[in-house]
């Protein structure tokens, strides 16, 4: 894997729901290397000359390009909205340590929010390479934030649907369904693999049903960056081997090894 | 032909073009995103004897025309970094540009050290890019390698001259902004023995989130870098220029070569960029390209001629 500057042509753009958008690179030198749970870094047009750039997990990566899902969030993001097909963009990637390429028993993918979007490209790949047992697991506060629903279920993979409000799915928490799965999995002794993308709250309990077990979790973070290439030890996380770098040592970390603070 | 060749106090540089301590890593972290060819020196992360954690989270905030920081020099100690970094560096980046190493310690004994097993290990082959020292008398995030030894006049020239005493490599002293006076400490360097002068770090900051009636930053204070910081990096690096003759690897808010050429016309021998590679990481090739074509357009033979080229 090469790290690259590209100056990309945005091929697509458009809202997909309450302040959620997708957005389309062409990248033809970087789009081939991407892992799923990697990063692009994203120097935004509209902002000054001195504004860093932004990181955004990649929803996918096919025939020379990068597709991202995001949220208006900030500062950045809103900027981004501004940005139009055709226009040209700084967009830096590969970036930081993906999902593994390989599941051991059923894939468990928890999302909350944005944060399906790694798990959108994951699922595609280990479809891609057989993986036949995938079971998605979404959650949002209300019905809008539950996103790529329907590309997940035309994938064949299992969609399990939690709303705070109830709106749509399981009223409570993304966690509620997956405990039932993983009920049903234990009852069977079946094995599985926990990835998870999303607020830190439910990182932290998706992590927490992994540690100590013989099954393996995958935790991928979401901090504030500078540099997004190891350089400046901005987005720490704590692990078991200190301050490590979301950038590089992550975004996906082990489940234990991550310090909960 | 304009000759980019420039000597910061025995220092050869190709080009005079650095990175900035703190914004580059250790050197081969933008490897595939940027053309090292134009770089003259990099600058590598601060290093001290044992390794350090630096500062809790959040460590940064941006602001209009920078960003404020407080890492908290995070790094490894002298010792990983001699065994594994310089050695990975080398391998990385062919032809590796000359290695500038940042230090900084908790005594004057620690900068000493670090200073003598730097050397010692600059005449083998494996650490064999290492080829300057950087002292570090002027992070604003850490008590150690601030207040302490860069502030008063005395305790930097002890200093200098001890880290002199065990080194015959390049040695560069990078000097804090918050002064009155930098003449002051421009002689201290002199008098302790220093090769040149390296200026500014960043100057000491805070933002505070009114609706939680905190500092943003965990560290509650940090030091401001980026675009804002540029012209009164000038200003001292001016100052400085007045009354030394060591050469000054100036630093503080360059994004285009007009910013390195202010500098360069302030009196700086060598300019680095810092902040500016996080948004642009080809911001060293740009910055080295415009130089070239001012000395073009401005009929100079070598960049070397724009030292202090500022006209009364």
């Amino acid at each position: 894997m090469i790290l690259r500057c590209e100056t990309a042509k945005v091929v697509e753009h458009r809202e997909i729901g309450s302040g959620y958008r997708y957005i389309v690179f062409d990248t033809p030198k970087m789009a081939g290397d991407m892992i799923p749970g990697q990063f692009v870094h994203v120097k935004i047009p509209s902002l000054e000359a001195s504004a860093l750039r932004r990181p955004f997990s990649v929803f996918d990566a096919e025939e020379g390009r990068v597709h991202v899902l995001y949220k208006t969030v900030g500062r950045g993001t809103a900027a981004l909205n501004s940005v139009r097909t055709g226009d040209s963009v700084s967009v830096m990637g590969p970036l930081g340590h993906g999902f593994p390429s390989q599941c051991n028993g059923v894939a468990l993918l928890v999302g909350g929010g944005y944060g399906v979007a790694p798990l959108h490209f994951l699922a595609k790949r280990l479809k891609a390479a057989g993986h036949g047992s995938i079971e998605v697991f979404i959650g949002g506060r209300t019905k809008d934030d539950l996103l790529a629903v329907d590309r997940f279920r035309a994938m064949g993979v299992g969609v399990h649907l939690a709303t705070n409000d109830g709106s749509e799915g399981v009223k409570g928490l993304v966690t509620d369904p997956l405990d039932d799965e993983l009920a049903r999995i234990r009852a069977s002794d079946g094995k599985f693999e926990l990835f998870a993308c999303g607020p830190d709250p439910m990182l932290k309990a998706v992590a927490m049903r992994a540690t100590g077990t013989s099954s393996r979790g995958w935790i991928s973070m979401d901090r504030h960056m500078i540099c997004g290439v190891g350089a400046c030890y901005a987005c720490i996380q704590k692990t078991v081997r200190g301050n490590s770098r979301c950038c590089v040592e992550g975004p996906v970390f082990r489940a234990e090894d991550l310090v909960w603070e | 032909m304009v000759d980019t060749s420039v000597d910061l106090g025995g220092l050869d540089m190709a080009t005079p073009i650095a990175t900035a301590s703190g914004t580059f890593g250790y050197g081969f972290e933008y490897s595939g995103s940027m053309d090292y060819s134009k770089l003259g020196a990099v600058t590598a992360k601060g290093i001290r004897l044992d390794s350090w954690p630096g500062n809790a989270m959040p460590r940064h905030c941006e602001v209009p025309g920078g960003l404020v920081n407080a890492i908290g020099l995070q790094g490894t100690g002298i010792e990983h970094f001699l065994d594994i970094t310089v050695p990975h560096y080398m391998s990385q980046i062919g032809s590796a540009p000359p290695m500038i190493v940042n230090i900084w310690g908790g005594s004057i004994d620690e900068y000493s050290e670090v200073a003598r097993r730097l050397t010692e290990a600059s005449a083998t082959k494996e650490c064999s890019a290492i080829r300057a020292i950087e002292c570090n008398v002027s992070c604003p995030n850490v008590k150690e390698g601030g207040h302490t030894f860069g502030q008063d006049p005395k305790v930097l020239n002890e200093l200098v001259s001890a880290v002199r005493e065990k080194t015959n490599l390049p040695l560069i002293v990078k000097l804090a902004p918050n002064v009155p006076d930098i003449g002051v400490y421009v002689r201290a360097c002199e008098d302790g023995g220093a090769d040149a002068l390296s200026m500014i770090n960043t100057i000491p900051a805070m933002v505070i989130d009114i609706e939680k009636r905190r500092p943003v930053l965990a560290n509650r204070t940090g030091g401001l870098s980026g675009k804002g910081v540029h012209p009164a990096a000038v200003k001292i690096v001016y100052d400085a220029h007045r009354v030394t003759k060591l050469p000054i690897l100036a630093m503080g808010g360059v994004y285009e070569a007009k910013d390195a050429i202010e500098f360069l016309l302030a009196g700086a021998t060598a300019v680095a960029v810092g902040t500016a590679s996080f948004t642009e990481p080809a911001t060293a090739e740009n910055v080295f390209d415009g130089i070239v074509s001012y000395c073009e357009r401005h009929g100079f033979d070598s960049v070397s001629q724009i030292t202090g080229a500022l006209l009364a």
